[in-house]
């Protein structure tokens, strides 16, 4: 198999860092959480291609057919997703928390004020 | 009949209990259903230990499939004694939280609150207790957004920015093991540990299972605060409510650390992770930067709860020297400074915690003469602080000696004087406490009259403080286990 052929792991890498990128990078809190959705995001992807198996069809009792996709990958990431969208919803929420204490979120203006107390 | 059921029950009596919490909506009723969770956790964790101690490793399968296919729980010596530690230090403080939280936190989220510590409870037993791969991600998650949750209950509005941060770099750790046990199916398709542990040296030379162990070790080095990805956890344990800064600052780097050991030493085995790969040199390089940096910088914190939280790291430091030697002698000091250090951080938090109650700070100015105001929590504070330190007749002491002892069989000298200069600067920011509180006269506040704090407040601050004694004396229930623990870590494979 080629590099080409491996094309959905490209995907994964290029997802993780640009989420990567993006909680580091940006001073927006909300950004950040959504960057951290997006690397979360590009691990479910990976999950789901290994549970691909080539030829395979999806996992579903017939009689033609000998050669099928591994479901389990798949019934992890469903989890997994759910443990994110927890996640998120958890750092959204305490974002409106922050910005009522705060009067904003951003990552820079917060420290400024944490530091004139 | 209900032996045998066991290890399920000690997972799911906190988690059933954790939504009776929030439908009872009263503060008090919630606190009877969270210490009475708790306690019966611990005496399901004190048969398991019995029976662990008996007949070896007890295995536990889920609807009565068996291992490779459905999720076991697989209790031998080492988890049994992480699982005994965890509910210990829970209940202790659990029974110090009726009191403290009454003052530090809202009467309507009370209930909120012991559900979320509930659930977090939950997650750290569940993780320590399983021997499914992704099953223990899931628990990893469970523990770790119930502890945000319960750090942004802390009353400074920084305790939402530290429960951010920790969320930020949590999430990233957390998915990172994700990663790491996905790559392990991907070469092995199994996700039991156990199991994993057989079939993974077929495949050791890919680069995938060596990848996998990097994301692996990178992402529970975050949730354990190994230097230098500690960041999170100063500000975390510092604006969190005083009860849940003792609770996680006893229980969840410690489960953090016996879920590296249970995938380096059970799954990868010794010979992979530090032969193969050089985790060892990784580990006493970082495990020494932590004892000295941390401990430098908590020498200059004046919030007393930071300072103990930087000490923290550096106490990390020390488990994780004792984990790169990989000899019985290095995982027998780990384990026992992991126990060890859970009571003294326990107590020395808790004692925190009266201070709190009784003053409404921590601030280290704040203390002058506090040692003749309130002789009991001070009392409290010296001997965990000598502990911290390492002086004889104390916990920490016994476990300083076996790293030291470890170190000298692998003829490591230079995590002696580590260990020694690290037990001197935490000599300097104890002293700093000590000073303010027995020789410094507050001469700017005559009038203000602190009283000591509530027994209910003194009595689980001095258990876990006597326990400090104790263990510092008589070491052959501890020294004991730890021993097993570490021979079982190293003979499997």
């Amino acid at each position: 198999m080629n590099a080409l052929g491996l094309y959905n792991y490209w995907i994964v890498i290029l997802l993780m860092m640009t989420g990567f990128y993006v909680v580091i990078s940006s001073g927006n809190l909300v950004k950040k959480i959504i960057g951290l959705n997006l690397f979360q995001a590009s691990v479910f992807i990976l999950y789901i291609s290994l549970g691909k198996v080539a030829g395979g069809s999806p996992p579903i009792i017939r009689e033609d057919i000998s050669l099928y996709s591994n479901p389990l990958p798949h019934v992890l990431i469903l989890t997994a997703i759910v443990v994110g969208v927890a996640t998120t919803a958890l750092g959204l929420a305490l974002v409106v928390r922050i910005k009522e204490a705060y009067n904003t979120v951003e990552e820079d203006e917060i420290h400024q004020q944490d530091e004139s107390l | 009949m209900i032996l045998a059921q066991l290890p399920v029950l000690q997972v799911i009596v906190p988690l059933i209990s954790a939504p009776l919490c929030l439908l009872v909506r009263r503060g008090q009723a919630a606190w009877i259903i969270a210490f009475s969770a708790s306690a019966v956790s611990f005496v399901v964790a004190a048969l398991l230990l019995d029976r662990v101690l008996q007949d070896g490793i007890i295995s536990y399968y889920f609807g009565g499939w068996a291992a490779p296919w459905g999720i076991e729980y697989r209790v031998d010596v080492v988890n049994a004694f992480v699982l005994i530690m965890v509910t210990a230090i829970s209940t202790i403080v659990l029974f110090f939280a009726n009191v403290s939280v009454r003052e530090e936190i809202d009467d309507k989220k009370q209930p909120l609150f012991y559900t979320s510590w509930l659930l977090c409870l939950t997650g750290l037993l569940g993780m320590a207790i399983t021997g499914d791969a992704f099953n223990l991600f899931v628990f990893l998650e469970i523990s770790s957004l119930s502890s945000y949750v319960l750090i942004a209950f802390g009353a400074d509005r920084r305790a939402l920015t530290a429960a951010y941060q920790y969320l930020v770099m949590g999430t990233i750790g957390a998915t990172f093991i994700l990663i790491g046990v996905g790559l392990l199916y991907m070469m092995t398709a199994t996700l039991n540990l156990d199991d994993l542990a057989h079939r993974l040296p077929g495949v050791m030379t890919t680069r995938t299972v060596q990848t996998a162990l990097a994301f692996l070790v990178v992402g529970i080095s975050l949730k354990l605060a190994l230097f230098p990805l500690h960041l999170w956890l100063p500000n975390s344990y510092a604006f969190a409510p005083s009860v849940v800064t003792a609770f996680l600052a006893a229980t969840a780097t410690k489960v953090a650390l016996y879920v590296l050991l249970r995938f380096l030493f059970t799954v990868f085995g010794a010979t992979f992770a530090f032969e193969v790969m050089p985790l060892g040199i990784i580990f006493v390089v970082l495990g020494s930067v932590a004892v000295l940096s941390a401990s430098v910088v908590a020498i200059f914190q004046d919030d007393l709860k930071r300072m103990l939280a930087y000490s923290s790291v550096a106490q990390v430091g020390y488990m994780v020297l004792g984990v790169s030697m990989s000899s019985v002698a290095g995982l027998t000091a780990s384990i026992l400074h992991l126990f060890n250090h859970a009571l003294m951080k326990g107590g020395l938090f808790l004692a925190l915690g009266c201070v709190a109650y009784q003053m409404g700070t921590v601030r280290l100015g704040s203390l002058a003469g506090a040692g003749y105001r309130i002789p009991w929590t001070m009392g409290a504070f010296l001997v965990g602080g000598l502990s911290l330190i390492g002086v004889p007749l104390t916990a920490g002491f016994i476990s300083k000696w076996f790293i030291v002892r470890a170190a000298i069989e692998r003829g490591w000298w230079l995590i002696l004087i580590v260990v020694i200069i690290g037990s001197l600067l935490a000599m300097i920011y104890v002293w700093r406490v000590l000073e303010m509180a027995y020789l410094r006269r507050s001469a700017d506040l005559p009038d203000l009259v602190i009283r000591e704090a509530p027994l209910t407040l003194l009595c689980p601050t001095w258990l876990l403080i006597g326990a400090n004694i104790y263990f510092g004396i008589d070491t052959s229930f501890t020294v004991r286990i730890a021993e097993r623990a570490a021979s079982v870590l190293m003979v499997q494979l």
